[in-house]
């Protein structure tokens, strides 16, 4: 198999690998039992790698519902002795913020290691927030690794501080290092424990206001001790160059920097910062002492820049410091080596020569990203258009969620008018539906159903509310790279799973009009949706189609594949195929229409639609 | 030794299968290699753009000037990231566009794909049809195939033919190996044309 090598006991051995690869490589090294997460970009790899391998393994490894159940999963394994690894997107620790919160103040036996994958740039997501405050205000060591190597030794590491200190470690991870490849030295592996055991202690356990008040204080003496452990710790580290300027950088930022030193030959020491929360006080004033003065660079928040000003102060050390709180480095969007060079260059005065090849300006057109050809949320949105244009609504609100859907946003369907976060559009679509006398539509799919869209339909339902309720039931996971829900037969170990039944919760929770359709049958769908839009009440709709992408594979492994291609002879050009349904195969070149057979996956949907029966199947 | 690659096209052309085969390669040759890729949302038909950098460097990412060679698996993707080359560059292109959706639904134009390589003046540029010659190897799932077939006849490009195509074989179940290997020649072949024109 693919996977097996992460495995194999060979120390030494170098893999090009994947940083979430590595991650996974690291736990094993660390003697991983358990682990737990919900899918998001950018931390998916590290679950799709576990789901290979965990069986074969003898680890247990879930997806769970959604980040706070797989929080809490987590946290009880770790307290029962296991070695236990819980990670998502750094959204997704909002989800599970509840419990993680107090994951820091029961502590934890097992090592219990959180890793969050942030998102600068936010190139996979709807904001970019710096989640390294989350080990601020829980008061959890962390740990920032910079590559693919550190990616797999600093989660190593991170079961070791937390099982010496007795607190979960979070390991916060950026984009570039979790999607960067780079090379990957295996260590040893490590013995697991297997099944562990709970020892019953409820004072450590339970936080009633009498526990909690002493967990509090047993926290901060924690937070103490790790703070010492963080200014002697290994993942620290001064590179000296000589001179007396000095650069402090964690994370991806610190590749930049070291390229950009040696390429120039900046004279500049760098204290490279791994382990990041406690702020390590001790060594940072140290390094401080060396220099005159010290440039601060990290994505995003000024974190390790605001606790050096405010050391800096506390003991009277005369250092100019720059950083971002005075402009010379941006707040917002991931780094680069331009934006590291563009920086520098100003603060140190240096005059780079350009070598920039410089294109002549011409107007490209814009690539956004889409659905793809024969996603059956096209059909969906398609049916949904026809509807609200045959019943002549012009202002639908349409409340949508986080998943490949969410490009229904895209002309011509613009299915997307607000979107707050993981299964805010059943909460949003009441909203809108009280506060507003036009007709709501929310649409979201169905791993985002499960995740946290339950209490919002049982909302609606309880509160009265009128609107329409779209599941696109996809059957998987599709955006974050087809991770089984509780709504298929197979568990994260790839076992068979019992699963549960969309329709059989929206009718338990009463509702009555519940109509499940084939996408693909279009005109069906059009009447259903006719039928929704018009009802008086919560109207749900469950368009229930296999992801294209897993219908493609399947066939091209059986190796039966077909296209469309369109009969010029019958086509009219009216442009429905092309500007309504509007698939990326379908192209327009010189006042005729054409489909692209190496994008085509043979859906036809197109065909079904044409007035024209133009659109014929071509076998391959 | 330092050496920037940037590989450009759309989600679903193999780019990031290609460029990860390159890495592999690059291992095997006992070179250091750091690559970046794009997950996600931004797969989905959108832009991909892989960077690499092979040798003593530790940047996952390209500055402006720093790719020595550029890989377009589609003309206008090859276009949109030339201001990642310097003036010495070489361009691998593949001219079969894909037109985007936004093109068909009237917001924006699709150029005329020699007037494209035409503008890419000064730089070193091998364009070959590489969507038509993996429909020759027998199936245009192959043309990232066809790309780093070419790829392979870049003189900066680092790695040896034969390693890279031990690691196409090794990322590439035995029942393709045969169709990849056609086409990784056929890619080889017609950048070699081009490059004695």
């Amino acid at each position: 198999m693919k996977y097996d090598f992460i495995l194999e006991n060979a120390p030494g051995k170098k893999y090009f690998l994947l940083g979430n690869e590595a991650v996974v490589r690291g736990a094993l090294e660390a003697g991983l039992d358990f682990a737990s997460t919900y899918p998001g970009t950018p931390s998916s790899e590290i679950g799709n790698t576990l789901h290979k391998i965990a069986k074969k393994a003898g680890i247990y490894f879930e997806f769970s519902t959604n980040e706070k159940v797989a929080m809490e999963v987590s946290a009880a394994a770790a307290a029962s002795g296991l070695r236990s690894l819980v990670f998502f997107k750094h959204v997704g620790l909002n989800v599970a913020a509840d419990a993680f919160m107090t994951t820091a103040y029961i502590g934890t036996n097992g090592g219990l290691v959180i890793l969050t994958a942030d998102d600068p740039s936010m190139h996979s997501s709807q904001n970019e927030q710096d989640n390294r405050h989350y080990a601020m205000i829980s008061g959890m060591p962390m740990l920032e690794p910079a590559n693919a190597q550190e990616m797999k030794d600093f989660v190593k590491e991170a079961f070791e501080i937390s099982e010496r200190l007795k607190i979960p470690v979070l390991v916060r991870t950026t984009t570039r290092v979790n999607h960067v490849r780079g090379i990957v030295e295996f260590g040893e592996l490590k013995n697991k424990r297997g099944k562990g055991y709970f020892e019953k202690a409820p004072e450590k356990y339970v936080p009633v206001p009498a526990n909690a008040r002493k967990m509090h204080r047993e926290l901060l003496k924690k937070i103490e001790l790790a703070r010492k452990e963080a200014s002697n710790s290994p993942l620290n580290r001064i590179e000296l160059h000589g001179g007396d300027i000095g650069i402090i950088t964690s994370g991806v930022a610190y590749n930049y920097i070291a390229d950009f030193v040696e390429e120039y030959n900046i004279k500049a020491n760098i204290l490279k910062l791994g382990f990041t929360h406690p702020f390590p006080a001790e060594l940072v004033e140290r390094f401080l002492k060396t220099v005159d003065t010290v440039i601060i660079v990290e994505e995003l928040e000024p974190y390790l820049e605001r606790e050096t000003r405010a050391l800096a102060q506390m003991k009277n050390i005369h250092v100019k410091i720059y950083g971002k709180m005075d402009g010379f480095f941006p707040r917002a969007y991931e780094y680069s080596p331009d934006v590291i060079k563009d920086a520098l260059s100003k603060i140190l005065n240096l005059d780079i020569k350009s070598k920039n090849y410089a294109p002549e300006e011409i107007e490209l057109p814009s690539r956004p990203p889409v659905l793809c050809p024969g996603c059956p949320h096209r059909a969906t949105y398609y049916a949904a258009m026809m509807a609200l244009k045959q019943l002549k609504i012009k202002d639908a609100i349409i409340t949508t969620d986080i998943g490949c859907y969410t490009l229904g946003i895209q002309p011509p369907y613009r299915m997307a008018d607000y979107l707050l976060c993981m299964g805010s559009s059943i909460g949003a679509a009441v909203g809108f539906a009280k506060a507003t006398n036009q007709k709501v539509i929310g649409f979201v799919g169905d791993s985002t159903f499960f995740h946290a869209s339950i209490p919002g339909l049982i909302d609606a339902y309880h509160n009265k509310a009128n609107l329409v309720y779209v599941v696109l039931d996809n059957r998987t996971t599709a955006m974050t790279g087809h991770q089984p829900h509780p709504g298929l037969p197979v568990d994260g170990l790839g076992d068979e799973a019992p699963y549960v039944d969309i329709e059989k919760i929206v009718r338990g929770i009463g509702i009555e009009f519940v109509k499940t359709v084939d996408p693909y049958d279009v005109k069906e769908t059009i009447k259903v949706f006719k039928e929704a839009i018009t009802h008086e009440g919560i109207a749900v709709i469950i368009a229930k189609r296999e992801c294209a992408l897993i219908w493609d594979a399947r066939r091209r492994k059986q190796g039966t594949w077909w296209v469309y291609e369109i009969n010029q002879e019958k086509c009219t050009q009216c442009g429905l195929c092309s500007d309504y349904l509007a698939c990326p195969a379908i192209f327009k070149k010189d006042g005729k229409v054409y489909i692209n057979d190496a994008l085509c996956d043979g859906c036809g949907v197109c065909a079904t639609i044409c007035p024209f029966k133009a659109i014929e199947k071509v076998e391959k | 030794m330092k050496v920037g690659i940037v590989y450009a096209g759309v989600g679903g052309q193999g780019v990031l299968t290609a460029s990860s085969i390159v890495g592999k390669a690059a291992l095997k040759s006992g070179l250091n290699v750091v690559m970046s890729e794009v997950h996600g949302m931004a797969q989905r038909g959108g832009v991909v753009v892989t960077e690499m950098k092979i040798g003593d460097a530790r940047s996952p990412l390209l500055g402006m000037g720093e790719a020595d060679i550029i890989v377009g698996f589609e003309p206008v993707e090859a276009y949109r990231i030339l201001r990642k080359a310097h003036e010495d560059s070489w361009v691998v292109v593949n001219t079969e566009p894909i037109i985007p959706t936004t093109v068909s639904l009237g917001a924006g134009k699709y150029p005329s794909v020699d007037e494209l390589i035409a503008k890419m003046h000064g730089l070193k540029v091998i364009a070959i049809e590489a969507t038509e010659l993996a429909r020759k190897a027998g199936n245009t799932i192959t043309t990232n195939i066809v790309m780093l077939g070419a790829l392979s006849t870049v003189p900066t490009f680092p790695i040896d033919k034969e390693i890279l195509k031990e690691a196409i074989k090794e990322s590439i179940s035995p029942k393709y190996h045969a169709l990849n290997m056609t086409a990784f020649e056929l890619g080889e072949k017609a950048a070699k044309e081009k490059i004695e024109e």
